[in-house]
């Protein structure tokens, strides 16, 4: 797609990290651009990602949604049915083969939402490899089922209390953790975020989501391009994963969700173009949150997949080329989204989801029937049960009656 | 800075250490922790205490390569509301009182934020003889970065891990103006009890390989370690040891560092190191 020069898209990527971490960048560049072009590694993968992880995930027309909404056909892509239930896996199958065909037998990964966690957890069980996550305490709180999963899995959870206890600070103890094990470690970083060679890396093995859905597209629509095609954005690798099928057909306007969260200020939300703007933060050059002193700034949103102050390098491009469109989605439509997924289709989508659905109901109404909305549903939400249930319950108590089936 | 202060400013203290026949004490310390009033007390501190060269931490929300100690230094700083700005200013005033150069350690995102250029001039005008941006290897400094230090003649120091390949090495060498800092460990700050055990010998290449005079940081704390390492190094720097007295003693903190700087520099004093091999 769009890398310019080696380890860039346009002005934003690189690698910016402590020269101990960059002899061991350079290695798995090398390493990763010549093991996933061998035959055996992308049959390997295929074959994991069919009989063990599911794939394809089905193509699913929300005919009682698109009905209620009284517009454009919706279409969802059911990432949710992956095993472990989310897109995550798709990236962890990818890097824990790679880890594996270098010869490193330990990996670790950050999580916020725990469904990268719970993803690599499960490849390094799968693979025989030894994995510690790194957690967030305040997601460890709100995303509680998944902490144990981890842990069924074999793996350490190793909870982290600096800083805002969310994904950004993970992050942080995940790269002391490689930088201080990095001979025998591969660090499985989740999203299109960090130094080159990990944003291009994780999109590639994401792309599966957009191939897939042109194909059963083309087959149940008759169409293979949507209108639209809609994604939420934490670090971005759902969304590349989706987009990367459709970027070279202009007539497809790709849509980025980010988190609007609880207001407009600095620390309400995680909306990097809205209130974010050029620094670097975990080894890329990208769009971030900070204050005027270039501290980084605190975020929030419901969903944990989405709080984190930078987004991956490649949006940053897409962002100044005005190829995709990024908006922003608060807490209440998202929770209220993920209400009427529940009880017009039966699906409970992860609250990371439930964006990139709640913009497709505030844009289906407008286009016409013969329009087509493909969106990402790149989660469940059993994790989020919990927080759903305290937002209503914390919302209920000021009556505003968010919580209540938007109908 | 009209050639006085920058790295010319390092090139002498390294070249009088080098007549002397030791390695040079760089001791450091997280400006704004507690607060810039005590750093400023502390460099006079160290100053006294013997220091031939000041490293000062930048406090950021982020700092990925620093162990739990300097983190809450970090911390502490940030939440007695220290800037950049601020930390230039406290280094202005230290400067009309003290003439150890001083070096800042610090992340990118700060100065980017700043900009570029406007921070290279301003932290030059404040008497900043050098910067080390931990997270900015040679592959990024190259351009603006390093055009906006050298118009200001700051010293532009950089890394060297054990994980350093040899052709990084030499890009290392190349761009760095004052002197090249070697991790002593592969992972972050933070004082040790023990040395990493191929230390001295990691050293010893790496010096061969290098132009400039090469100092060595991460994880030393003891006296006995500053003599081990000044026997092979141009420089020692001691940073986590001396963070934990300040976490310890706050805003009286400026006698006790004193106190240890003497002891960890004692070693450096008294024992010559035979000539250069
Ligand atoms: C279900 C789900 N969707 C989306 C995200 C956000 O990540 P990304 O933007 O990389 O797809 C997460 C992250 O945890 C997630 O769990």
């Amino acid at each position: 797609m769009a890398e310019t020069r080696a380890g860039y898209f346009g002005a934003y990527g690189g690698r910016y990290v402590p020269e101990t971490l960059m002899a061991p960048l350079e290695s798995l560049t090398i390493a990763y651009d010549k093991v996933s072009r061998r035959r055996d590694f992308k049959q390997q993968l295929a074959a994991l990602l069919n009989h063990y992880a599911g794939r394809p995930t089905p193509l699913y027309e929300a005919e009682r949604l698109s009905d209620q909404l009284g517009g454009a056909r919706i279409f969802l892509k059911r990432e949710d049915l992956l095993h472990t239930g989310a897109h995550k896996l798709n990236n962890a199958l990818g890097q824990a083969l790679l880890a594996r065909a270098m010869g490193k037998g330990r990996v670790i990964a950050e999580t916020g939402a725990g469904q990268h966690g719970v993803a690599t957890a499960t490849a390094a069980a799968l693979l025989g490899l030894e994995c510690t996550v790194y957690m967030g305490e305040e997601d460890m709180r709100r995303q509680r089922p998944n902490v144990y999963r981890m842990e069924l899995l074999g793996a350490r959870v190793a909870g982290v209390d600096s800083g805002s206890r969310t994904l950004k600070d993970a992050i942080n103890e995940s790269l002391r953790d490689w930088v201080t094990n990095v001979s025998g470690t591969h660090y499985v970083l989740g999203s299109v975020l960090g130094p080159e060679p990990y944003p291009r890396m994780v999109r590639d093995f994401q792309k599966v989501i957009g191939e897939e859905a042109r194909r059963q597209l083309k087959k149940q629509s008759r169409r293979a391009d949507p209108d639209l095609a809609i994604a939420c954005v934490g670090g971005g690798s759902n969304a590349l994963g989706l987009f990367s099928a459709f970027i070279r057909e202009p007539k497809v306007r790709l849509i980025g969700v980010e988190a609007g969260g609880a207001g407009e200020e600095l620390g309400q939300h995680a909306a990097r173009f809205k209130g974010g703007r050029l620094g670097v933060l975990h080894g890329t050059r990208t769009w971030l949150l900070q204050d005027e002193d270039g501290q980084i700034a605190a975020t929030h949103s419901v969903s944990a997949g989405l709080d984190y102050p930078a987004i991956g390098p490649e949006h940053a491009l897409m962002h100044e080329q005005g190829r995709v469109e990024y908006t922003a989605i608060s807490d209440a439509e998202a929770v209220a989204a993920f209400h009427r997924l529940a009880e017009t289709e039966g699906i409970l989508p992860a609250l990371e989801s439930a964006h990139a659905v709640a913009e497709a109901i505030r844009r289906a109404p407008g286009l016409s029937s013969d329009r087509t909305v493909l969106v990402n549903l790149s989660g469940r939400g059993d994790k989020d049960l919990e927080s759903v249930r305290e937002y209503d319950a914390a919302h209920r108590a000021e009556g505003d009656g968010v919580g209540e089936a938007a109908e | 800075m009209s050639g006085l202060g920058g790295t010319s400013e390092i090139d002498r203290v390294f070249d009088s250490c080098r007549a002397l026949r030791r390695a040079a004490f760089v001791p450091y310390v997280t400006a704004g922790d507690p607060d810039l009033e005590t750093t400023l007390e502390l460099i006079g501190a160290l100053a006294d205490g013997g220091a031939d060269l000041i490293e000062l931490g930048v406090p950021f929300s982020d700092p990925i390569a620093d162990g739990p100690v300097n983190q809450r230094a970090a911390v502490r700083a940030l939440a007695s509301g220290t800037t950049l700005s601020g930390v230039l200013r406290m280094v202005s005033s230290a400067r009309q009182r003290w003439s150890v150069p001083i070096v800042l350690f610090t992340y990118f995102n700060p100065i980017l934020a700043r900009g570029v250029a406007h921070f290279a001039s301003q932290a030059a005008a404040s008497g900043v003889d050098g910067v080390l941006t931990l997270d900015l290897p040679p592959e990024e400094a190259s351009g603006e970065y390093i055009d906006a230090l050298r118009a200001n003649e700051l010293a532009t120091v950089f890394l060297v891990a054990p994980t350093s390949t040899r052709a990084r090495i030499r890009r290392a060498d190349e761009l760095t103006r004052g002197f090249v800092y070697y991790v002593a460990r592969t992972g972050v700050t933070g004082d040790r009890r023990e040395l990493a055990p191929e230390l001295l010998k990691q050293v010893k290449a790496v010096r061969r390989k290098v132009r400039h005079p090469l100092a060595v940081g991460f994880g030393i704390s003891t006296p006995e370690h500053v003599a081990e390492v000044g026997s092979v190094a141009d420089g020692v720097v001691v940073g986590s040891a001396l963070v934990r007295l300040v976490e310890e003693h706050g805003r009286d903190a400026a006698g006790p560092v004193a106190e240890a700087v003497r002891r960890l520099s004692e070693p450096l004093r008294t024992a010559r190191r035979g000539r250069r091999s």
